[in-house]
C-alpha cells in the first residue's frame, strides 16, 4: 500500500469568471509517496498547472481537501517550494541574493548568518552555478537562470517540489542537460517532486508515475502510469529499452487517441 | 486607473561612436599602403567622425544666433547676440553680489528658485510617494482617488496659488505650494501604475515564502517600481521648474522668475535673454541627472 504523503482528496477547482462559473478541475485524488517524482501531462488548458497552483497553495480549491504530511494545505509555503515556469527570479538580485533570499526567510530565525551563506552557495553548487554567484540574472543564460529557480527551490528544504513546465522555455539540448541534471539532484537530496509538463518524454524519462488529465473543462485525471524503470536513468540506454518505449507509447495514446486536442486550442 | 502616465524615451544627445563613423568612411584610395600611413589615417577618420557628429548641433545653433541677429538688426528694442554677449560678461562677473532683498546677483537667484522648487518637491515626494503605493496596492484607493487625480491633475497649478496665499498668508511659501501641487500628480500616477504593473510571479515568489509584508516592500515592490517612480520624478521636477518662473513672477521676493520681471521693469532686456538661457540650462542639468541616476537604477529585465 502506499504509503501517502501528499494527498488530493476530491478536489474541484471552479473559477467564477465574467461569463459566470467555470469548472476548471473536478474531482481529483491523487496521493504522493515520499521521494516520489510525479509528472502530470495534458493538453494546454487542461488544468495541470492549477492542480501544480492548488498544491503549491497559491489558489484555494473550491471542494476537497488537500493534506502534505498529515497536516491541511491552507495557503503557500516554502515547504512547498514552486519552480515556475518562467524562473521568477528578481532581477534585482544576484543568484546569490535570490536564493539567499529564500534561505534567509526560511532558516533566518533559527541558524547564525554564516550558515545561511553557507546554504545559499550550497545550493546554488548543487545545481554547478558556484562559478556565477554574484551574476544578476540578465548576465545568464536562460538555463541557468532556471537553475538558480531550482536552486531557490532547493535551499528551501521543501517537502515537496513544485515544478510547472520549468524546462518549457529552454531549447533541446540545454533542457535535456537540466532533466540530467535534475536527475541526479533528486536522486541525491530524495526530494518528492510534482512536476508539471508536456513533454511526453520529459515524463517518461523522470517520472516515476505519470499522471494524466483529460481535457477541460472539469478536467479529472484520466489515468495514472507506473514507470517501472531503475534509477539512475540513462537517457541514451532507454532509447532501446521496451518498458521506456511502451511507457512512452501508453502516453502518446492516451493524448492522441483518447484525449484529442480540443479544437479550440 | 484612467491617467496616463508619461514616460519618454529620450535618451539626451545620442552621439554616433566614433570607430562606426569610421567604418562609414570611404575605402582608402590606396590599399596596399604601409602601416606607418594607418594610424595618421584613422586619426582623420575619427576627426571626420567626430566633425560629423558635431557638426549638426553647432550648425543649428549658429544658424539660430544668425536669425537672432538679423530680427535685432531690424529691431532697436531687441538686443542682438553682441549686447547680450557683453551684458552676460558684466552679470556673470559677479553672480553672488547682494545689495538688499530687491537687488541680488543671478546666482542668488538661481539658487532661491532651487530652493523653493525643491522644498515643494521634496515635500510633494513625500505625500506623493507613499499615497502612489497606495493607490497602486489597494483597488478601492485607486478607485476612490481616480476621479479626484483626473478632475485636479489638468489644472494649472498657478490657478492654486491664491489658495497657498490664502492658506499662508505669505508669498514665499505660496510659491513653494504652487511648485508642491504640481509635482505631487506625475509621483503619484508613476509611482502607482508602477505598483500595478509588478509582475504576478514576483508576488507569487513573495507568497511562497511567505515574506513578511515589509519584506515584500523592500525586497520586490520597491525595486520592481524604482524605475516608474524615477520617471515620475523627472517628470515633476521639469513640470517644477517649468511652473516656478511664473510663480515667482507673481508672488514676488527672491528668484530667478522674479528677476525676470524685475529686470522687464528695468526695460533691460538682455538680461531676460540670458535669464532665459541660464533657465533652460539648468533645467537641462536637472533632466539629465535624473535620466543618468534612473539609468544607473535600471536592471535588464529579460
Amino acid at each position: 500500500m502506499r504509503s501517502k504523503y501528499l494527498q488530493i482528496d476530491h478536489v474541484d477547482m471552479e473559477f467564477t469568471t465574467k461569463q459566470g462559473r467555470f469548472l476548471a478541475l473536478k474531482d481529483i485524488s491523487l496521493s504522493v509517496e515520499q521521494g516520489e517524482f510525479i509528472a502530470l501531462i495534458g493538453h494546454s488548458g487542461c488544468g495541470k498547472s492549477t492542480l501544480l497552483n492548488l498544491i503549491a497553495g497559491l489558489l484555494a480549491p473550491s471542494r476537497g481537501a488537500m493534506l502534505l504530511a498529515g497536516r491541511e494545505i491552507a495557503g503557500p509555503g516554502p515547504e512547498r517550494a514552486v519552480v515556475f515556469q518562467n524562473h521568477s527570479l528578481l532581477p534585482w538580485l544576484s543568484c546569490y541574493g535570490n536564493v539567499y533570499l529564500a534561505v534567509e526567510q526560511v532558516f533566518g530565525a533559527r541558524e547564525p548568518k554564516a550558515q545561511l551563506r553557507e546554504r545559499a552557495e550550497q545550493a546554488l553548487a548543487l545545481v554547478g552555478l558556484s562559478h556565477a554567484l554574484h551574476k544578476l540574472p540578465h548576465e545568464i543564460s536562460g538555463g541557468m537562470k532556471q537553475r538558480v529557480g531550482i536552486a531557490r527551490a532547493l535551499s528551501m528544504q521543501p517537502k515537496v517540489l513544485l515544478m510547472d513546465e520549468p524546462f518549457g522555455a529552454l531549447d533541446a539540448l540545454t533542457r535535456a542537460h537540466l532533466q540530467d541534471e535534475l536527475m541526479r539532484i533528486v536522486g541525491e537530496t530524495g526530494s518528492t517532486v510534482v512536476m508539471v509538463t508536456h513533454d511526453v518524454d520529459e515524463a517518461v524519462l523522470l517520472a516515476d508515475r505519470i499522471v494524466m488529465m483529460t481535457n477541460g473543462p472539469a478536467a479529472t485525471i484520466g489515468e495514472i502510469l507506473e514507470v517501472a524503470l531503475a534509477r539512475p536513468r540513462e537517457r541514451l540506454a532507454l532509447a532501446d529499452d521496451s518498458h521506456y518505449n511502451h511507457c512512452r507509447a501508453e502516453v502518446l495514446r492516451f493524448l492522441y487517441e483518447r484525449q484529442r486536442r480540443p479544437q479550440a486550442a | 486607473m484612467s491617467a496616463v502616465i508619461v514616460s519618454d524615451n529620450r535618451t539626451g544627445g545620442e552621439v554616433v561612436p566614433l570607430q562606426q563613423a569610421a567604418a562609414n568612411e570611404p575605402a582608402p584610395a590606396t590599399p596596399g599602403s604601409a602601416p606607418s600611413t594607418a594610424v595618421p589615417r584613422r586619426i582623420g577618420a575619427a576627426l571626420a567622425g567626430g566633425l560629423r557628429a558635431g557638426l549638426p548641433p553647432l550648425l543649428g545653433l549658429g544658424l539660430f544666433v544668425l536669425l537672432w541677429a538679423l530680427l535685432a538688426q531690424g529691431n532697436a528694442q531687441l538686443p542682438g547676440p553682441g549686447r547680450v554677449w557683453a551684458a552676460a560678461l558684466e552679470i556673470f562677473a559677479d553672480p553672488f553680489y547682494s545689495n538688499g532683498p530687491n537687488d541680488q546677483g543671478i546666482g542668488w537667484n538661481v539658487l532661491s528658485s532651487l530652493c523653493r522648487v525643491g522644498l515643494g518637491f521634496g515635500l510633494a515626494a513625500l505625500v506623493g510617494i507613499p499615497l502612489g503605493f497606495l493607490i497602486g496596492r489597494f483597488a478601492f484607493l485607486n478607485a476612490m482617488a481616480a476621479p479626484l487625480i483626473a478632475l485636479l491633475r489638468p489644472v494649472s497649478p498657478l490657478a492654486w496659488l491664491p489658495i497657498g496665499l490664502l492658506l499662508f498668508q505669505k508669498a514665499d511659501p505660496a510659491a513653494t505650494w504652487t511648485i508642491f501641487i504640481c509635482s505631487i500628480w506625475p509621483m503619484i500616477i508613476n509611482t502607482a501604475v508602477g505598483v500595478q504593473r509588478v509582475p504576478q510571479d514576483y508576488l507569487n515568489v513573495a507568497r511562497v515564502l511567505n515574506l513578511p509584508e515589509w519584506k515584500v516592500f523592500s525586497r520586490i515592490l520597491f525595486p520592481a517600481v524604482l524605475p516608474y517612480l524615477l520617471t515620475g520624478i523627472r517628470l515633476s521636477l521639469g513640470t517644477a521648474w517649468l511652473v516656478i518662473v511664473a510663480a515667482e513672477m507673481l508672488t514676488g521676493g527672491v528668484g530667478i522668475g522674479f528677476w525676470v520681471w524685475d529686470e522687464w521693469n528695468n526695460l533691460k532686456v538682455e538680461s531676460i535673454v540670458i535669464a532665459i538661457v541660464v533657465i533652460g540650462l539648468v533645467g537641462l542639468a536637472l533632466e539629465q541627472g535624473l535620466l543618468l541616476l534612473a539609468r544607473r537604477c535600471q536592471y535588464e529585465n529579460r
